[in-house]
């Protein structure tokens, strides 16, 4: 089955009820490693996203670009240009089409994916949003034949692993990576927000 | 956490209100989005020198826009960098023809929403340049990380660039000026209690009593290695070696020494402190030929200090000691 507009609306709302619901377990992961402000500054925007969309714009691609814009103007930090480029590219993927279906939503993850990259300049293994991202989207490519829902839900199993796998790492990018060694030990606060909003979208989609 | 606040989502609006009401003959602030701009801004003929990052590290960058400094400063949330709309508004609202140069501190969040905004304003035609500082000694410099962090040698640089900019410098020459602070400047800092920040209201980290952060950046967070608590003077040999190790600074070398309170040190063991830095920069032979004591980036409340060192030569002593007039540097005006 595809997303029609009105769902990729109520998925975003489903986003940012969870963004709510953890905005404090992300301000604690954030405050081990960095400056305590990413759940913080993902509720606010999230918040202000579902403001933006309350009267609904005509197309999901108009609907994620509505978010990504919203996210670059409110959330500041390093989340709002990364992940207000990840919603905008896959905005400009979807462009005018009216419905969402699986394989569209594989790409879609695969140009947020690129955005998110070339923003942040992070490759698997540094620690961000990129190690649950990346394999999200490996995850969500297998499972096209399979619907909307379970490519979301693949790549939200797959994140969840891949934010896991930060616990071991040393950060190379963002505040963390001032810690180095130090960080080893602790989950990346963006992966985690990361596998956070798939799985919301994925619940969404069932 | 017990804080002069009434609610943590409005801290920085209200206390930019009382900044602009305190300081009307200087500045004047917009809201929504958050812009401190120079009271007679746009200058015309003149670049602007803009600078910003998140709140919570007063007088920086509000207390510093007026003359002969910043023509306008874009305050974030706390600890959290303003978005590339607030940093345009405040392009918009100080730059005259002669362009723009923003500063931008070497920290993920402001470099992306600092580098989005500089795009944007150049797609509608400004020119508007922008330089990066990265003066933190404390952390590793490396193409495959973040990079060093821009901390204390960002109140010089805002004071000379925007020194450059009063004389009538065109945008090209102002970042040079720019760029040789960069090259020029080097900063270490320590930590011995941690900030709260309000919309947490808890720490943001914890040590012993009788430990300290050494290489601690300017939102508290850890840098070197956390050692035991120890005399000033051991403390400030161990500041001066890593600061002066870095570029280096060497005998002969003429500087401008900046010790900085990161909020909570009171004045005496500030001075202490800043005492004991030109004695051993003294037995290294190093000219110290300016000095800046104060709280001037600082980390809320948190208690620390932190050393910077600039190389001068004629041209960046000259511009340092041009007048500025601003909320929290004003001298020769």
């Amino acid at each position: 089955m595809a997303c029609t507009t009105e769902s990729v609306a109520e998925a975003l709302r489903a986003v940012a009820s969870v963004v709510a619901e953890h905005r404090v377990e992300l301000i604690e992961l954030d405050r081990a490693i960095g400056d305590a402000d990413h759940g913080e500054n993902l509720n606010r925007g999230f918040t202000a996203v579902v403001a933006a969309i309350e009267t609904v714009p005509e197309t999901p691609g108009a609907v994620l670009k509505t978010a990504a814009t919203t996210l670059i103007s409110k959330v500041g930090g390093a989340a709002g240009p990364l992940y207000g480029t990840a919603f905008l590219r896959a905005a400009t993927k979807l462009g005018d089409r009216s419905e969402v279906d699986a394989e569209a939503v594989a790409e879609l993850l695969a140009a947020a994916l690129e955005g998110v990259r070339a923003r942040g300049k992070a490759e698997v293994g540094d620690a961000t949003m990129v190690d649950a991202l990346a394999p999200a989207v490996e995850a969500a490519r297998g499972a096209v034949a399979d619907g909307v829902a379970a490519v979301l839900t693949a790549a939200a199993d797959a994140a969840d692993r891949g934010a896991e796998s930060t616990v071991d790492l040393v950060p190379r990018k963002g505040r963390a990576s001032y810690l180095g060694e130090r960080a080893v030990g602790h989950l990346d606060p963006g992966a985690r927000s990361t596998a956070l909003v798939l799985r919301a979208l994925a619940e969404a989609a069932k | 956490m017990k804080k002069i606040i009434n609610d943590p989502g409005t801290v920085v609006a209200e206390s930019l209100r009382g900044l602009a009401l305190a300081h009307s003959d200087i500045l004047r602030v917009q809201e929504d989005p958050a812009v401190v701009v120079r009271a007679d801004a746009p200058v015309a003929g003149k670049v602007a020198v803009i600078s910003g990052g998140g709140s919570g590290h007063e007088p920086l960058h509000g207390g510093f826009v007026g003359q002969g400094m910043l023509a306008a400063a874009v305050p974030g949330p706390v600890f959290t960098s303003p978005t590339p709309d607030a940093v345009q508004a405040a392009v918009q609202a100080s730059a005259s023809d002669a362009g723009a140069l923003l500063i931008v501190k070497n920290y993920t969040g402001d470099v992306l929403n600092f580098e989005t905004a500089a795009e944007l304003a150049a797609a509608e035609g400004a020119d508007v340049r922008s330089v990066v500082i990265d003066d933190d000694v404390a952390v590793a410099d490396s193409t495959f990380t973040a990079g060093r962090r821009g901390v204390g040698g960002t109140v010089l640089l805002e004071k000379l660039a925007g020194a450059a900019a009063e004389r009538g410098d065109a945008l090209d020459a102002v970042e040079a000026v720019a760029r040789k602070v960069i090259g020029q400047v080097r900063s270490i800092g320590v930590a011995l209690t941690p900030p709260t920040v309000p919309h947490v209201g808890e720490p943001s980290f914890t040590l012993a009593d009788d430990e300290i952060e050494f290489g601690i950046g300017i939102h508290g967070e850890p840098g070197r290695e956390r050692i035991k608590a120890e005399p000033a003077d051991a403390l400030v040999a161990r500041m001066v070696e890593a600061v002066a190790a870095d570029l280096p600074f060497s005998s002969g070398d003429e500087v401008l020494l900046f010790t900085n309170s990161m909020g909570g040190t009171p004045p005496i063991e500030l001075y202490l402190a800043h005492g004991i830095a030109e004695r051993l920069l003294a037995e290294r032979g190093i000219v110290v030929r300016r000095r800046l004591v104060g709280p001037y980036i600082t980390s809320l409340e948190m208690q620390g200090i932190s050393l910077t060192l600039l190389k001068l030569d004629d041209e960046l002593t000259e511009l340092w000691d041009a007048p500025v007039h601003t909320a929290a540097l004003r001298r020769g005006v």
